[in-house]
């Protein structure tokens, strides 16, 4: 594992050729796989970078259902909120949620590609633990997420939500945890579905559930019993509550009415503490994570 | 800007290594890989010794890439031994993966990235020395002709170009033994030479051995020794020339008016053994030049063209297994065939 660097000692002899570089690989170590976690990370981020059209294009979505569908229910569902806050401000955090929502799972859709076109296996057979490389992966699809999710962040304003120093470390936070969980889980598919196609649909397919069982768009309070179990078997409701709760603990009297009237999460009429929500989000991706490691590890 | 000559060193005290002395860096012995049935690798010994350039030839889905696939741990064995560089390849897999380099038959690059992006992701991967990664990057991609492209995307990078950046990357973190897995498929036959050129001159530059496999004659030629793989068993194994000289005999291919004419004549007349392969009636004789003259004497049936070639790997190849590669190639009914395409087509 440690790894020397020394000059010759007797000097080349003169005219001789000196420019070949002797390289000897070392064996695995802590430092190693560290580098390994590094490098993935620092590829997405790469891919990232110059891949603006995907940074913009994901932006569409969130933006459409806050001023759109905001604003258009806003007239309906504003008579349930209470004075000065707008339905727009009530259902910014969930939007902000699904703003990484999309970028987070198709980060693992990387991987699937990355099979299809051969990169993978340069990342398979390489000298390093397969964790290393899904725990990359993770973050990087982690860091890409959230970023996305600051730019929707800037937005804010628009929504009547302060630039709320406090508030938006405490979001930023969240994002990061929420895109760590969701990119798990595609990281885990990834492992299992082969086809790219398949990929996609089964994302597709998967990503508007979360969204519309989170409580992005009501409160979780006072609905059926069969939604309500949905709801709470959705990792994003327990994401989405504590944002909620972060955004109307900085709106003023209003917003400390809002957090008396819609809650965070219930079971059974206990409501979960904020530090057990996110540590069930937590909870969640790194064993989504760990099922990606077995998988990739017991596969070839 | 000049490459500082520093030396790199592990400390791996005790470590078997290829360095360690001076026995074969590839030795494989009774290797046998089952797919269900299908048994595509039949039992296969053979060792290579430092410093060589072995090839294997044979048609696609002979065994080939099963056998590269083993050696380079992306597959178990179902009974037999690999070691490579001294270390047992289903046993000691990161020590194997450490210590050799790989080129796939597709490519295996990040066209996404640059090409230094993706040389440097390899090094990271493989722990290259942090002082060792620019000089190194440097020194393999001077090797290739593709420092002063180094900073383009790959995407940008033509077929054999990137082929180019792969070998390179395959030699970053100075491996042992370099596996090229048809190194030249799909390439133009231009590109194919400049190919073998870099190849040629990477072996008087570094302490490496090669392995490769390939289904082109011509290339075959440039490596010390082939090991002929037919049906999942080695067939023959020598130096080019030894197996050339083996045959001993010329090929000779007439197209007639009538072939099957021609073969019963052919032997009626002279006692030869004709069969039809690529389109000609062919067979061998053992000088070529003297025989044509005796064959338009004697011969009735209408014979429309003649040609005569030394022995080559062709003859070798056909005189080991009763058929030439192409024909191999084209017959596709042998079930382990069709077995090893679905394979291919459906791995990752």
């Amino acid at each position: 594992m440690a790894t020397q660097i020394s000059r010759p000692v007797a000097a080349p002899e003169p005219g001789a050729v000196v420019d070949r570089i002797r390289v000897s690989v070392p064996e695995r170590g802590l430092r190693h796989d560290v580098r390994a976690v590094s490098i993935v990370w620092r590829r997405e981020l790469i891919r990232f970078r110059t891949d603006r059209l995907r940074a913009i294009t994901s932006l569409v979505q969130p933006v459409l259902f806050l001023f759109i569908l905001g604003t258009g229910l806003g007239a309906l569902a504003g008579r349930g909120m209470p004075p000065g806050v707008e339905f727009k401000t009530f259902i910014y955090p969930g939007v902000l949620a699904m703003s990484v929502l999309f970028t987070a799972i198709f980060s693992a859709a990387s991987i699937v590609w990355d099979r299809e076109f051969g990169f993978l296996r340069e990342i398979l057979v390489a000298p390093v633990s397969r964790a290393s490389i899904v725990i990359g992966k993770c973050l990087g699809g982690a860091t890409i997420a959230t970023f996305q999710g600051i730019i929707f962040l800037a937005l804010a304003w628009f929504a009547n939500v302060p630039y709320n120093p406090v508030l938006l470390l405490t979001l930023v936070g969240e994002l990061l945890l929420l895109s760590f969980t969701l990119t798990a889980f595609g990281v885990m598919m990834a492992a299992r579905i082969k086809q790219f196609q398949a990929f996609m649909a089964l994302t597709q397919m998967l990503v508007l559930p979360l969204f519309f069982l989170s409580g992005a768009l009501y409160p979780l309070a006072g609905l059926p019993a069969w939604l309500s179990v949905l709801t709470r078997i959705d990792p994003l409701t327990y994401v989405v509550g504590p944002m909620r709760h972060a955004v109307f603990s900085h709106l003023g009297p209003a917003g400390r009415i809002m957090n008396a009237l819609a809650p965070n999460v219930t079971w059974g009429g206990w409501a979960v503490p904020l530090w057990l929500s996110l540590g069930i989000v937590a909870a969640m991706g790194l064993a989504m994570m760990a099922v990606a490691i077995a998988e990739f590890s017991r596969t070839e | 800007m000049t490459v500082a000559p520093t030396q790199v060193r592990s400390d791996q005290v005790g470590a078997p290594g290829a360095d360690a002395g001076t026995g074969p860096v590839i030795s494989v012995s009774g290797l046998v890989k089952r797919y269900g049935d299908v048994e595509a690798v039949r039992g296969i010994d053979f060792t290579v010794g430092r410093g060589e350039t072995f090839g294997f030839l044979g048609p696609n889905g002979a065994g080939k890439t099963t056998t590269i696939k083993i050696l380079c741990t992306l597959a178990n064995a179902t009974a037999g031994q690999a070691v490579v560089a001294g270390y047992d390849c289903a046993a000691q897999r990161d020590a194997v993966r450490r210590n050799i380099g790989l080129v796939f038959q597709d490519t295996t690059l990040d066209t996404y990235l640059t090409a230094e992006q993706n040389l440097r992701f390899h090094a990271e991967l493989y722990g290259v020395p942090k002082a060792a990664v620019l000089p190194r990057m440097r020194q393999v991609m001077d090797m290739v002709g593709l420092w002063d492209r180094k900073d383009s995307l790959v995407s940008t990078y033509s077929g054999g170009m990137q082929r180019r950046l792969e070998i390179a990357r395959g030699l970053l973190h100075a491996p042992h033994v370099l596996f090229l897995d048809e190194p030249t498929v799909g390439l133009d036959p231009q590109t194919r030479s400049s190919i073998w050129a870099y190849i040629n001159d990477l072996k008087s530059r570094e302490d490496i051995t090669i392995f490769l496999t390939t289904h082109y004659m011509d290339e075959a030629e440039n490596c010390d020794r082939i090991a002929i793989i037919d049906h999942g068993q080695i067939v023959a194994i020598d130096t080019p020339a030894a197996l050339k000289a083996s045959v001993g005999k010329d090929r000779v291919q007439i197209h007639t008016a009538d072939d099957a004419a021609a073969i019963t004549q052919l032997a009626a007349t002279f006692g030869l053994d004709a069969a039809m392969h690529e389109g000609a009636v062919t067979f061998a004789v053992a000088s070529g030049e003297q025989f044509v003259p005796r064959l338009f004497s004697e011969f009735s049936v209408p014979i429309r063209s003649v040609s005569v070639a030394r022995p080559s790997l062709d003859d070798v190849f056909m005189s080991y297994t009763g058929s030439t590669i192409r024909d191999a190639e084209g017959s596709g009914t042998d079930a382990m065939r069709q077995m090893a395409q679905h394979w291919r087509a459906g791995r990752r």
